[in-house]
């Protein structure tokens, strides 16, 4: 399959939310493609609260399955959640559980005013009710379970969209 | 033989001393613990790891730091917890310790946490789990006799680390009644494994263990030469209800001798740390003029005391 240039897609995913964030909107990525995407994001909008970012390992649904993830980085949310306008940004949307979990862990700081969901591309293959309201790419067709599209960034702090057949 | 305290993929199955824990466990726990420290600062004081089990802090022996950051520890992780004061209770009545285990097990345990006047007594129902083979239930020691206090050793490590960075760089110096210190046994183990060059124990050679060279430490006979140059000074509380005989004049002699004042201080590094891990005798073994100062961490060390108990609790709950 042909994956379209990381780049791309981020100016693509700007332009949607452009109309729909103010300087006060506050972006939370989910680590780590979604914080590397924030960052992006937060500058290209010229965004004035600080970047928020969650580590959703403490908040997933598998934990007794699959364990505590070795290396748990934490969150940061250095704005006040209460009554504002908050966007998880995660680099796929994919079953919706991340997005579940992040949003378990967003109301334990307090009561946003409204929160929305920016993706670069949603794979399809959703387990939850939950959808992107900015996607800068949906694939037609769904990804098959066992391969794994995520965002990776080289040295130099560019970013690419990558594949894995698992 | 496999280590007890790990399961077959070599993951933590029980605390139970860190004599002899790997050094990538170790690690693991204090990257572990860091990101449980912010959790504090939230309004929802709670992660959702441990939801639904029950944790069973079973204390045959008084405590009340230990036990109380134990609760909270497990209470931030969303576990029930169930507090024992069995030195008052079924062990007065004659019930012996295993089948104490194994009624709480009946009332679905997922986890002990226990202390013990007896060395040993956690490791004995660890066993006691394996040989019924109860794996899903997990013990933490938090504190047996004099053998070990392997939580307290941890914190400990989180805060040398918190305020060191490194450990293969420093010199530390442990002060007080070795002898009867489970604590210190904990912190030798848990410093030798995480590569600290130089470990020294100062103290009355009536309160060291025979052989304290072969832990792996340097002994050292005086307050002067044992704290000179050191970056972490790291005393202990002296153990008057576990001491049998004449091993001591008085507390007050203790004090002019072995206490730790600031004169005394001031031959460690200037920007050394003091840490003491409770309760302290102000006048016997510290000054209270070191305790509130500017060098001492050790209220900060209660604080990642709780962390740290998360961080050992969830890993013991995700499997």
């Amino acid at each position: 399959m042909h994956l379209p240039e990381a780049e791309q897609l981020i100016a693509t995913l700007a332009e949607t939310m452009r109309p729909r964030v103010t300087p006060d909107t506050c972006l939370v990525g989910i680590h780590t493609g979604g914080v590397w995407l924030a960052e992006r994001l937060h500058a290209l909008l010229g965004l004035s609260q600080p970047l928020g970012s969650i580590d959703v390992s403490f908040y997933r649904d598998d934990y007794s399955a699959k364990g505590l993830h070795p290396q748990p980085r934490g969150s940061k949310i250095p704005f006040d959640v209460e009554a504002a306008h908050i966007v998880i940004v995660d680099d796929v949307l994919y079953t919706g559980r991340t997005t579940r979990a992040a949003l378990n862990e967003l109301f334990d700081y307090g009561r946003p005013a409204r929160v929305d969901l920016a993706v670069l591309i949603d794979r399809g293959g959703r387990e939850l009710p939950i959808a992107a309201s900015f996607c800068a790419l949906t694939l037609p067709t769904p990804l098959p379970a066992g391969q794994n599209l995520q965002l990776e960034r080289d040295d130099s702090g560019a970013l690419t969209m990558r594949l894995i057949h698992a | 033989m496999r280590n007890p305290q790990l399961n077959k993929q070599g993951e933590l199955q029980h605390l139970l001393t860190l004599d002899g824990l790997p050094r990538g466990i170790i690690t693991q726990i204090l990257d572990t613990a860091a990101p449980f420290t912010e959790v504090a600062e939230r309004e929802v004081k709670k992660l959702p790891l441990l939801r639904g089990k029950s944790v069973f802090n079973l204390f045959f022996e008084n405590s009340t730091r230990t036990r109380t950051t134990f609760e909270i520890a497990a209470k931030r992780l969303s576990a029930d917890v169930i507090n024992l004061n069995v030195a008052t209770s079924s062990t007065k009545k004659g019930e012996t310790l295993l089948d104490t285990v194994d009624n709480l097990c009946a009332m679905h345990a997922d986890m002990f946490v226990v202390r013990h006047e007896s060395s040993g007594a956690p490791h004995l129902i660890a066993q006691h789990l394996q040989n019924t083979g109860r794996d899903h239930i997990h013990v933490v020691n938090a504190g047996d006799g004099r053998h070990a206090h392997p939580t307290q050793g941890l914190l400990d490590m989180y805060t040398i680390r918190h305020y060191k960075k490194e450990f293969h760089n420093l010199t530390v110096a442990i002060v007080g009644d070795v002898l009867h210190s489970r604590v210190a046994r904990s912190q030798i183990a848990a410093l030798t494994t995480l590569g600290v060059p130089e470990v020294r124990v100062i103290g009355p050679r009536t309160l060291l263990p025979t052989d304290v060279e072969k832990m792996g430490v340097r002994y050292c006979a005086t307050m002067e030469e044992g704290l000179k140059g050191v970056d972490v000074v790291m005393m202990l509380r002296l153990q008057n209800e576990r001491m049998n005989g004449a091993l001591l004049p008085s507390p007050q002699e203790f004090f002019k001798v072995w206490g730790l004042t600031a004169d005394k201080l001031a031959l460690a590094k200037p920007d050394a740390i003091v840490m003491h891990p409770g309760p302290m005798n102000r006048g016997v073994e510290i000054d209270s003029a070191v305790a509130d100062g500017s060098q001492a961490v050790i209220l900060p060390q209660v604080t990642f005391g709780i962390a740290v108990r998360m961080a050992v609790m969830s890993m013991l709950g995700s499997h």
